[in-house]
């Protein structure tokens, strides 16, 4: 709706306003003539017609308000079901306009294509709501003043134009999968409309191997939703999951776009991780899993995206592959990082090898230093959950952790992403 | 449609300027460049070198001191101008893509409506 409203005042903040004001009218209007039959096509025909009000108003003498009535002409009211598809993919390639910097593009792209509040998106990126708040505000000044349009870029334009965009995409579906912050673990409606976009740009870039390996990675992620939560909410790990229960044929369509992705030479960041949700996908079992597969293609994902995170998942992969000590060795090795000193699945890995390695002191430390770092009420029982087992005296050694859960999960890969998109622009 | 000013940067101690051939076919690009976007063109020159400037500059109290050189010290210095006319940001940033600039690059800014 925001996006069909975006297309007629070419303005984010003006958009809103008449969204709202639609909202406001329905209220008086459904209470004289009963719901209509489509509510969200009426909110949207109103939202639309407020706004090309609002333009006739402004184009007169406000010149800073852009391209207020540039096609309208021939521009029909209704909204069909391919129309605002299409209305939405505009409105990404303009939040993910070049002339943006890289995190004001996924800001607007949170806030305004999926929906997030600023709170929710200044949690992503892990800065304050006030400083997030700031920063749309900026960027939505830099659309409106430099006239950035509202249109998908044309064939030649598109590959530059789509790094961005697989970028956000993917944001949206880790945003949607662990969600930062609140009750709940996932948040499907983030997780799904991150399909759909991956599903349409697939569509209008069948030759891009980045945007089959995104689609990929999506589906054999998205695959495992019933079985990675509890009906009543809590987290069960890969190794403890019901893989009948996993989806079989996002798996199948997932795995037959990371072999179309391989293809292209070099593999991109998204297309080598969803090879190594590929090989979870296609193991039997969690002790049948070929973890010397999985640490070979963290090797590249090291190489390919230099991040904290990638490392420490290359680490905990080790682990697996070689054993507790050799995971913690490859642990001890990214200690320095300023970055996973405050990450939560840094510290619940140390605890699952210390654990497995009957080091009780150090796994019950590292469990309550993880404990203090996450947000998310689901995680936080988990981990309260492993703590409790050590305060009863009920400690195992066995394989179990946080770590088995996350470190394939590419989820917690979010925060770690946000950050260094900003540590890389300080340092340049 | 929008007026946007692209500010062309140059490096001006960069080896380049010592060859006798690069005045010549840099002059040669911008009558291309011309020819081609004459119709988005407002207008645009070349400036003299950052020796040739003279700088002011407002303290707090309203003093205003003259100083010699570019306002700001930094390797690529203001060497030219184009104003031109786009329907928005994608169609001046790619007139701003064929602007010669061989030791720099451009920038590219909305003009503020009067």
């Amino acid at each position: 709706m925001l996006a069909a409203t975006v297309r007629v005042t070419r303005d984010i903040d003006a958009a809103e306003e008449c969204v709202q004001d639609a909202y406001a009218r329905a209220l008086t209007d459904w209470t004289t003539n009963g719901i209509p039959l489509n509510p969200s096509a009426w909110l949207t025909t109103v939202a639309r017609r407020l706004a090309i009000d609002l333009g006739r108003r402004h184009v007169t003498h406000d010149r800073l308000v852009p391209l207020l009535v540039a096609d309208l002409d021939g521009e029909s009211e209704q909204t069909d079901a391919g129309d605002v598809g299409d209305d939405r993919l505009r409105l990404i390639f303009t939040c993910c306009h070049p002339a943006l910097d890289l995190e004001s593009q996924i800001a607007l792209t949170l806030r305004f294509v999926c929906g997030l509040t600023t709170s929710e998106v200044a949690r992503a990126f892990l800065i304050k709501e006030s400083a997030m708040a700031a920063r749309l505000t900026r960027a939505k000044k830099k659309i409106a003043i430099s006239r950035i349009p509202y249109h998908v870029p044309d064939a030649a334009e598109l590959p530059d134009r789509i790094e961005a965009v697989l970028e956000v995409v993917h944001l949206v579906f880790t945003t949607g999968h662990t969600a930062p912050s609140g009750t709940s673990l996932v948040r499907d409606d983030l997780t799904s409309r991150a399909l759909q976009l991956a599903r349409m740009l697939r569509d209008l870039l069948p030759e891009d191997a980045g945007v089959a390996g995104l689609l990929a990675l999506i589906l054999l992620s998205d695959a495992r939703r019933n079985a990675r939560v509890t009906q009543a909410g809590s987290l069960v790990l890969l190794e403890d999951q019901d893989r009948e229960k996993w989806d079989h044929d996002f798996i199948r369509e997932g795995i037959g776009l990371v072999r179309e992705a391989l293809t292209h030479r070099p593999p991109t960041r998204f297309t080598l991780m969803a090879a190594i949700a590929a090989v979870h996908a296609e193991a039997p079992s969690f002790s049948e899993t070929d973890w010397g597969e999985i640490v070979a293609i963290y090797d590249l994902l090291v190489f390919t995206w230099p991040s904290p995170v990638v490392a420490l998942n290359r680490a905990v992969a080790i682990g697996f592959a070689d054993g507790p000590l050799a995971g913690l060795m490859a642990l001890d090795e990214l200690s320095g990082d300023p970055f996973l000193a405050h990450y939560t699945y840094y510290e619940s890995a140390r605890a699952d090898f210390h654990s497995r390695l009957g080091h009780r002191e150090q796994a019950f430390a590292s469990y309550e230093l993880a404990l203090q770092l996450t947000n998310n009420a689901v995680e936080r029982e988990f981990l309260q959950e492993r703590l409790a087992r050590f305060t009863t005296g009920g400690a195992e050694s066995g394989p179990s952790g946080a770590s088995e859960q996350r470190h394939h999960d590419q989820s917690h890969l979010t925060p770690t992403r946000m950050n260094y998109i900003r540590d890389s622009k300080e340092t340049t | 449609m929008s007026e946007y000013l692209i500010l062309i940067y140059q490096d001006e101690s960069d080896p380049a300027w010592a060859d006798p051939d690069t005045g010549p076919q840099l002059m040669k690009e911008h009558m291309a460049f011309g020819e081609k976007h004459g119709a988005s063109l407002r207008g645009g020159n070349a400036l003299h070198l950052t020796n040739s400037a003279t700088s002011l500059r407002h303290d707090k109290s309203g003093k205003v001191t003259v100083t010699d050189g570019a306002f700001a010290e930094t390797k690529e210095a203001l060497g030219g101008y184009y104003l031109i006319e786009a329907a928005d940001l994608d169609e001046a940033l790619a007139i701003a893509r064929d602007v010669p600039a061989p030791t720099g690059g451009v920038e590219v800014r909305p003009i503020m409506p009067t």
